[in-house]
């Protein structure tokens, strides 16, 4: 029985359920995997620890002791904070997060909703965790966190720029703004007339991968980008006054949001669910069958491990801007650079 | 002096009227950010009061004394090899460098020479507790600026010297090892060579953070051009180490005043000096200064004179009537002793000049107009210890 009858075309009663649990399956089991592989595991032999070992097999089971941990905790709430904004705040920034992965196909039919405008939605909805963050940071009544939550409306809104021009090379190249469309013309594309790899537009919109990982970087204020949390500055930034069960919620959301710009890097420029067309030939099956409704959620899963570690080994490694240098290398730098790749692609586009 | 003290006292009222309004209070002149005392940037209970422009730092003032200990009273009660003890935790992450100005002073009192074997392994350990100390900067200066793996690099490596330190003096991190004429033992068999292997360690560790830090654009970006200190303000303000060198003062105690206590006319090296005087200046020549001393206790354990580690000392120490000051080139710049003995068992007064204190006596000049992150970064380079400033 396949996924698309699993669901049906019909609203039905069980149709928001399945979703539903779908959905924190997609969002929370990458989510899980990376913090352990790389927050855990791959950042402590890099800082030549060994990270956590008690819990588990090699602490494998670390995870459910730190939601554990977190569940027990009070859930404090400042004196001065503005109750109801402080509580919401956790819940727009988790939205964001669960808005991108609606858009993310994981397979030919398996995906929340194919949508022809996939990009620009799930680029739309990324910005709602900026208003997330803002509302923690002014509702909390700490001055570590307004600062921190204005760092971050700034930074957020700066990196938004690049993020949307650097995937607009590949929206001109693939000529579709449909994620769906994007995964075919890469997987059925070809390199001068040999389609054997496809035409995966690493290839071709490299200068628009790398501004759009740099973005992500940013988006997801990470190292060297992490201004707004910036734990030596601030304190932990818009976070400070959170803990338990809420900061859990911000922890999730950083975390879940990394994969899913993995998961839209890799739709975007490294082929999707879909593998190179010599693979699917081995086995003899078209490169949309239904088997890669099985197989392309891990296609995904390994593409998106391979784009996390690159986050996160950057994450470790760099220190961080200062929030003017941001500006500059997003506006002087990225901005143009990114105008730049656009005006390329779309000569390039009508030559050939 | 009453300038002073009536800046202790504006500083004090300011810090007052800052936890009054601990919660979010947006004036129209700006806002006080109040960092620390526990903040995790301060390595300590340093309190900054800043008052803020959006982030630009219009004033800030440091509050100190949260973790004063009152050394210097308690010396006065204690008999003078029990005062090593006290004076250990000054600066605690170079515990030994702290107890040879005092010795020395001692010694100086009493007209007691140490043995030539004792000066070169009290050399040897006081270059061994400023690559431990300074290890550890190197790292976390990477830390104040966001990157997180340095540290754990700094730590890794400085343990290899701990463990040496630790296997010649039976203490970790407070050796408790100087004794006035001499050192408490001698170095156990095998020791030089192990210890030329952490040697190594600790130069392989400089090369990485060469290539990780000194190198990365983005250190640069927020060190280089950032709180610079001119050299005769930092002379004026008392600033002494490598923060001094950095602004191209070439001036170092091991070289230019040694004291014949500590062994550093046997040996040959460079002081580095650094035209530039901003962040990056005192990273790097506390780099520098780190792979100096590796050579300085290499030399030392080559060149170590055989013989006894301890003068003839009366087993009762009674320091004869007189006062001695004398001061060394300390990890984090320069550290004095003034002792004032009436002839007793005791000190009568010790009144100790830490490098840390004067150091950080230029921060408010220094953050002036500066932005909350490079606070932090300027705090970070300046390098201080806060058991150094308020002992």
């Amino acid at each position: 029985m396949m996924l698309a009858e699993l669901l049906p075309d019909s609203v039905s009663y069980l149709d928001i359920p399945i979703k539903l649990l779908f959905a924190i399956i997609a969002v929370l089991i990458p989510a899980g995997t990376t913090v352990y592989l790389y927050l855990f595991k791959m950042v402590s032999f890099m800082q030549s620890r060994l990270g956590p070992m008690e819990a588990g097999p090699y602490g494998s089971l670390q995870l459910l002791a730190e939601l554990g941990k977190n569940l027990q905790k009070e859930d404090i709430f400042p004196l001065r904070a503005d109750r109801s904004v402080f509580a919401l705040a956790p819940y727009v920034v988790l939205m964001s997060t669960f808005l991108l992965a609606v858009v993310i196909p994981f397979g030919p039919d398996a995906q929340f909703t194919n949508i022809n405008v996939g990009v620009y939605l799930a680029l739309a909805v990324s910005s709602v965790s900026v208003v997330g963050i803002l509302m923690a940071g002014w509702a909390s009544a700490s001055k570590y966190s307004l600062l921190g939550g204005l760092r971050a409306a700034g930074q957020l809104i700066a990196y938004e720029l690049p993020l949307i021009l650097a995937v607009v090379g590949v929206v001109i190249q693939a000529g579709t703004l449909n994620l769906q469309g994007i995964i075919q013309a890469q997987a059925t594309g070809e390199i001068f007339g040999w389609g054997g790899l496809g035409n995966p537009y690493l290839l071709t919109q490299f200068v628009g991968f790398f501004i759009f990982m740099v973005a992500v970087q940013a988006e997801l204020t990470q190292v060297p980008f992490d201004m707004p949390i910036a734990e030596s500055e601030l304190v932990s930034g818009y976070m400070t006054e959170y803990s338990g069960f809420r900061f859990l919620m911000f922890f999730i959301g950083e975390f879940a949001t990394a994969n899913i710009f993995a998961f839209l890097a890799s739709v975007l420029f490294l082929g999707g669910w879909s593998v190179p067309p010599f693979v699917t030939d081995l086995f003899g099956i078209a490169w949309d069958s239904n088997w890669m409704n099985v197989a392309g959620p891990l296609v995904m899963l390994t593409k998106m491990l391979l784009l996390t570690f690159v986050i996160y080994w950057v994450r470790f490694t760099y220190p961080r801007f200062r929030e003017d240098q941001l500006q500059k290398f997003a506006w002087k730098f990225l901005i143009p650079l990114s105008l730049v790749n656009i005006a390329i692609t779309g000569v390039l586009k009508v030559v050939f | 002096m009453t300038a002073i003290s009536d800046r202790r006292q504006l500083a004090y009222i300011a810090a007052q009227a800052a936890d009054a309004r601990v919660n979010v209070e947006l004036e129209a002149e700006g806002m006080t950010l109040n960092i620390g005392p526990q903040h995790p940037a301060t390595h300590g209970t340093l309190r900054i009061v800043a008052r803020l422009d959006g982030e630009q730092v219009i004033e800030a003032d440091p509050v100190m004394g949260y973790m004063h200990r009152g050394y210097e009273k308690l010396t006065e009660v204690r008999t003078y090899p029990q005062v090593t003890t006290l004076i250990n935790r000054i600066d605690w992450l170079g515990s030994f460098a702290n107890e040879v100005p005092f010795i020395l002073a001692a010694e100086q009192l009493m007209d007691i020479e140490a043995p030539p074997r004792a000066r070169h392994i009290r050399t040897i350990f006081f270059e061994m507790a400023r690559i431990a100390n300074i290890t550890l900067f190197l790292g976390d200066m990477g830390v104040q600026l966001g990157a997180v793996s340095p540290i754990f690099y700094a730590f890794r490596d400085r343990e290899h010297i701990l463990n040496q330190i630790e296997s010649a003096t039976g203490g970790r991190f407070h050796p408790n090892f100087d004794r006035i004429g001499g050192v408490k033992d001698d170095l156990p068999a095998g020791w030089i060579a192990e210890t030329k292997q952490s040697l190594d360690r600790i130069r392989s560790f400089c090369d990485e953070m060469e290539d990780l830090l000194v190198g990365n654009e983005i250190f640069q970006a927020r060190c280089r051009g950032i709180g610079v200190i001119p050299a005769d303000i930092g002379l004026s303000y008392g600033l002494s180490g490598a923060n001094i060198r950095a602004s191209g003062v070439d001036w170092d105690i091991r070289r230019d005043n040694p004291h014949p206590g500590l062994a550093y006319p046997d040996v040959d090296w460079k002081v580095w000096t650094h035209p530039d005087g901003d962040s990056f200046a005192r990273y790097w020549v506390r780099l520098q200064e780190v792979r100096e001393s590796c050579s300085i206790v290499e030399q030392l354990l080559d060149s170590i004179p055989s013989g006894p580690i301890m003068a003839k000392v009366p087993r009762i120490i009674k320091v004869p009537e007189g006062e001695a000051y004398v001061e060394t080139e300390n990890p984090l710049g320069i550290m004095g002793y003034y002792v004032v003995s009436q002839g007793g068992l005791e000190p009568f007064r010790v009144k100790i000049r830490s490098a840390s204190f004067s150091n950080m006596s230029i921060s408010p000049w220094l953050l002036k107009g500066t932005y909350v992150p490079d606070v932090i970064t300027i705090l970070a380079s300046l390098y201080f210890i806060l058991g150094d400033i308020d002992r």
